[in-house]
């Protein structure tokens, strides 16, 4: 691969994830906060107490500044799968195609209808109409949210599919292979619920900041009971469904798993880091540890990862050589590199002489190729890799991130328990004495911290699956379209300056509208005369 | 159902959502107004508009979304070839999605000035491009197609060194495009006659209307003339395509009934506008002009993919071409995507039951006066 198509690669990559954690810092909130308006306007609807609509409408301008954003970043997404992956496109999208069109149809006409009538549609429709009008837009939100994510789940864990040699491309063989895998199922409610929880910590650290102004306490203390319930639900089915996830990601992707623990050759009863410094001399096959220091805790990630205490976890190495020392659990048939490669290669040549083969009506060499080719299309993304580093991601951005992410999620489940249980000793929370001053600030500290912990999980995610686009099947280098890197590097600043921009605005927005609401009385609607 | 139906069927599909956002391209078409609209008018333009955005913006997504799973090779090529064409239209559609919202929040940064620029850059950029990527599916685009390239990591779609930028500047498709331009105007003075009580509105829009009109009456017929008189690829009964003159003259010629649904959606436009001008107090001239629209969208699609025609043609490569059976999904994905088309009536019947129930009153004056300050843009 020249010089100049690895910089295509490389910009194509980084604006993609510049879009990507642009869109992200906004859809979480948007899934959590209708969740949390959806519950407000319930509580207004069922008892009528119009504090109840003035604390919904609170929330919902928030909803509205947020949602904007995150549709006018979404839609890039979208359309890089075309712009900057053509050959992507082309070779998985008759399987990655059809989540995205659901999603439109499905998910994005209810969002679309339906807030326009949570918006301007107080005066215009009935309580009850807006009732469901507001539930429509949150649920149409996690269905697009569910589309989308099963299309990403896709690429790292390819079910449900076929490669077919006349076409040159994979085609879906199984569309409920491909909707309820369970990737897709654990990455759907993983992020799904972490969006709450990081809602649950938006709305406690807003809360946080007027009660140390002194401002709306009644209105504070109905926010915080349903952010508060909202945000520990999230962050217990998010623990959960991390838990399954660590353990789908250990059968199909131990690469990943390997990178997210800094592991390089793995022991039966293998140990979990809790804390630890990597060796940043340390590279595959050097045979320098991989710590610098480190805490451990014995049998952990066995334990974690296959819920079997002595069991065997592959490291980057193990990986690499196609070593195991439990042929029952892991890598029961284990393949080096070299031999993945070696298949791949069989696959590529099988694929170039077949169509062959088929013109000159070579039926016994067609059909020999074309069990070749189902034989170990599997390993085809292998032949692109030249040597076996190539198939590692970036070890120390994945260990960093899961591991903060991790830690971040512990101490999100204790925050959301102690909020919950200050509120139940209402005269606890409105003071101003120095600690409850520090327990304000705590929240509004965790509004960023939360966010960060957000987008650690999808670093873990995308990065740790690297280098492929389509696990095992599609390296980046593959993927990408015919362009020259100075376009890409255009469009990339050309995205980074709108969309910083538009962040400082919605950010900007965003704090004034809490600053001039906070001013108001959130106990009665506002009328103009 | 064969693949050859479902291909024939979910371009069908393809027509109906695009046409679908040609209609509602009359928010864009309002937008590129407002910049002549009196201050003290335009948040009564503004807040008409805005409440259909999303709804745009929507089906713009959704088509991009079913064309991917319909006919992935379109997406493929297109989008990554005429790159620069797709990120000035993605660009416009960016900045549309935030100005409504933020225009008049306080702390909004840039001023409310600053947004309605972005709203103009959208409201002009967003359909004349959207008409030059259409118009780039007649005339034809600079690439070609080798799908076996795949195996030696080369790209499947290759395409000329401007990548899009010489699309914009044919005028072939400026001309396509600013048809669309002047047809997204002349829909959104229908819209805000029928949506807005407003007499100085109610005046200055059908003024808008004759001007807009006028001019998209003549690029319409320009464009349907060079439409007519050009070539296309046509697909032989061994799968080779050649060039042939009046192609898509004889489409409509041939699918005579594709030609008739032309005339009548013709009517229909002619209709919903010169009804408009004559008599002012008529405001339902969006209807006939929409539903008109609509089907005038639709068989210029049919014509561009049926009757052995090659949608996209290749001027490097004319074997390249993209035709529905080269470039579609595999007969199991259409077969799974049309059970899920079985919804689109549902979604349709539910946007209009609420449209209608939202625009059962008009907007006034008065109701942006009360509005509180969340319900306004």
């Amino acid at each position: 691969m020249s010089d100049l198509l690895m910089n295509v690669v490389d910009w194509s990559r980084a604006q993609f994830a510049l879009t990507a954690c642009y869109h992200w810092l906004f859809v979480p909130l948007t899934l959590g906060l209708g969740i949390i308006i959806g519950v407000m306007e319930t509580i207004y609807y069922r008892t009528r107490d119009e504090k109840w609509l003035a604390t919904t409408k609170f929330w919902m301008t928030l909803f509205g500044v947020n949602f904007a954003i995150g549709v006018a970043t979404g839609i890039i997404l979208e359309f890089e799968f075309g712009t900057n992956w053509s050959n992507y496109s082309w070779f998985v999208g008759d399987i990655f195609g059809a989540p995205l069109a659901i999603e439109g149809i499905l998910a994005f006409f209810m969002e679309s209808t339906f807030i326009a009538v949570m918006f301007f549609g107080w005066k215009k429709v009935s309580p009850k109409f807006h009732l469901s009008a507001t539930w429509l837009t949150a649920l149409g939100a996690s269905i697009s949210a569910l589309w989308i994510l099963v299309a990403n789940a896709w690429m790292q864990y390819p079910v449900g599919c076929t490669f077919n040699p006349e076409t040159m491309r994979n085609e879906m063989t199984d569309f409920w292979a491909v909707a309820l895998s369970p990737m897709a199922m654990n990455k759907v409610f993983h992020t799904v619920t972490s969006a709450w929880a990081l809602s649950g910590a938006f709305v406690i650290g807003v809360c946080g900041w007027m009660m140390l102004k002194g401002r709306n306490r009644d209105h504070c203390i109905r926010s915080l009971k349903v952010g508060g319930w909202v945000g520990l639900i999230g962050i217990i089915l998010t623990s959960i469904s991390g838990d399954t996830s660590a353990v789908t990601v250990a059968k199909h992707q131990p690469m990943k798993l390997a990178a997210m623990e800094g592991l390089y050759e793995g022991q039966q009863g293998q140990s979990i880091v809790a804390f630890g410094i990597l060796n940043p001399s340390k590279e595959v096959g050097n045979g320098e540890k991989p710590f610098l220091f480190d805490i451990s805790i014995p049998h952990g990630l066995a334990f974690l990862a296959t819920h079997d205490m002595n069991a065997f976890v592959p490291g980057i190495e193990d990986i690499i050589l196609g070593k195991t020392r439990d042929t029952t659990r892991f890598m029961s048939k284990p393949m080096s590199f070299e031999q993945r490669r070696e298949h791949g290669k069989a696959a590529q040549h099988a694929l170039a002489n077949y169509n062959d083969a088929l013109k000159s009506k070579d039926s016994i060499a067609s059909q020999q190729y074309l069990k070749d080719i189902k034989d170990n299309f599997q390993y085809l993304g292998y032949t692109y890799l030249e040597e076996p580093k190539d198939s590692v991601p970036n070890v120390p951005l994945t260990f960093y991130s899961f591991h903060f992410m991790v830690t971040i999620g512990g101490y999100l489940v204790l925050f959301y328990i102690v909020v919950l249980l200050l509120l139940y000793k209402p005269k606890w929370v409105p003071g101003r004495n120095k600690f409850q001053k520090l327990g304000y600030w705590i929240a509004i500290i965790t509004i960023p911290i939360a966010y960060l912990c957000s987008m650690s999980g999808w670093i873990v995610a995308e990065v740790g699956r690297q280098p492929w686009t389509i696990q095992d099947l599609m390296p980046n280098t593959v993927a990408i379209s015919d362009l020259s890197a100075g376009y890409v590097q255009t469009t990339f600043w050309i995205f980074a300056v709108l969309f910083t921009a538009l962040l400082i605005a919605d950010v900007s927005i965003i704090c004034k509208q809490i600053s001039k609401k906070s001013k108001t009385n959130l106990d009665v609607v506002e009328t103009k005369k | 159902m064969t693949h050859e139906f479902l291909q024939n069927y979910w371009w069908l599909i393809m027509s109906v959502l695009g046409a679908l956002l040609v209609f509602l391209l009359f928010v864009q078409g309002g937008q590129s107004m407002l910049i002549t609209t009196k201050s003290e008018k335009r948040p009564l333009l503004i807040n008409s508009l805005g409440r259909k955005w999303e709804l745009t913006y929507t089906t713009l997504v959704t088509f991009g979304g079913a064309f991917f799973a319909s006919f992935p090779l379109f997406y493929s090529t297109s989008f990554g070839g005429a790159y620069w064409l797709w990120i000035f239209i993605l660009f416009s559609f960016v900045i549309q999605a935030i100005a409504y919202e933020y225009r008049t929040k306080h702390g909004n940064v840039y001023g409310t000035r600053f947004y309605d620029t972005l709203l103009l850059i959208n409201g002009v950029v967003g359909p004349v491009l959207l008409g030059v990527a259409v118009a780039g599916m007649f005339f034809g685009a600079e690439f070609t197609v080798a799908k076996g390239k795949i195996l030696d990591a080369s790209i499947i779609s290759q395409w000329g060194p401007q990548h899009g930028l010489e699309a914009i500047v044919s005028w072939k498709n400026l001309l396509f495009g600013f048809m669309v331009f002047f047809l997204a105007r002349t829909l959104a003075s229908l819209y805000f006659i029928n949506n807005i009580d407003d007499e100085e509105v109610q005046k200055d829009q059908h003024k808008q209307l004759l001007i807009n009109a006028s001019i998209f009456v003549v690029l319409f017929l320009a464009t349907v003339a060079v439409i007519l008189t050009s070539r296309g690829v046509e697909i032989n009964a061994k799968g080779s395509a050649a060039w042939k003159n009046y192609k898509y003259l004889h489409n409509y010629l041939h699918m005579w009934w594709a030609l008739v649904i032309l005339l009548i959606g013709v009517a229909l436009v002619l209709y919903g506008i010169i009804k408009s001008l004559l008599n002012k107090t008529f405001r339902k001239g969006i209807w006939a002009a929409g539903i008109g629209t609509v089907l005038v969208v639709m068989t210029l699609f049919w014509v561009l993919g049926y009757n052995h025609t090659a949608y996209y043609p290749s001027l490097l490569d004319v074997q390249s071409s993209l035709t529905l059976a080269n470039s579609s999904s595999s007969e199991f994905t259409l077969r799974t995507m049309s059970y899920v088309s079985l919804l689109v009536p549902f979604v349709v019947a539910y946007i209009a039951w609420v449209w209608r129930k939202m625009d059962s009153t008009k907007l006034t004056e008065e109701e942006i006066k009360q509005a509180g300050d969340d319900e306004i843009y």
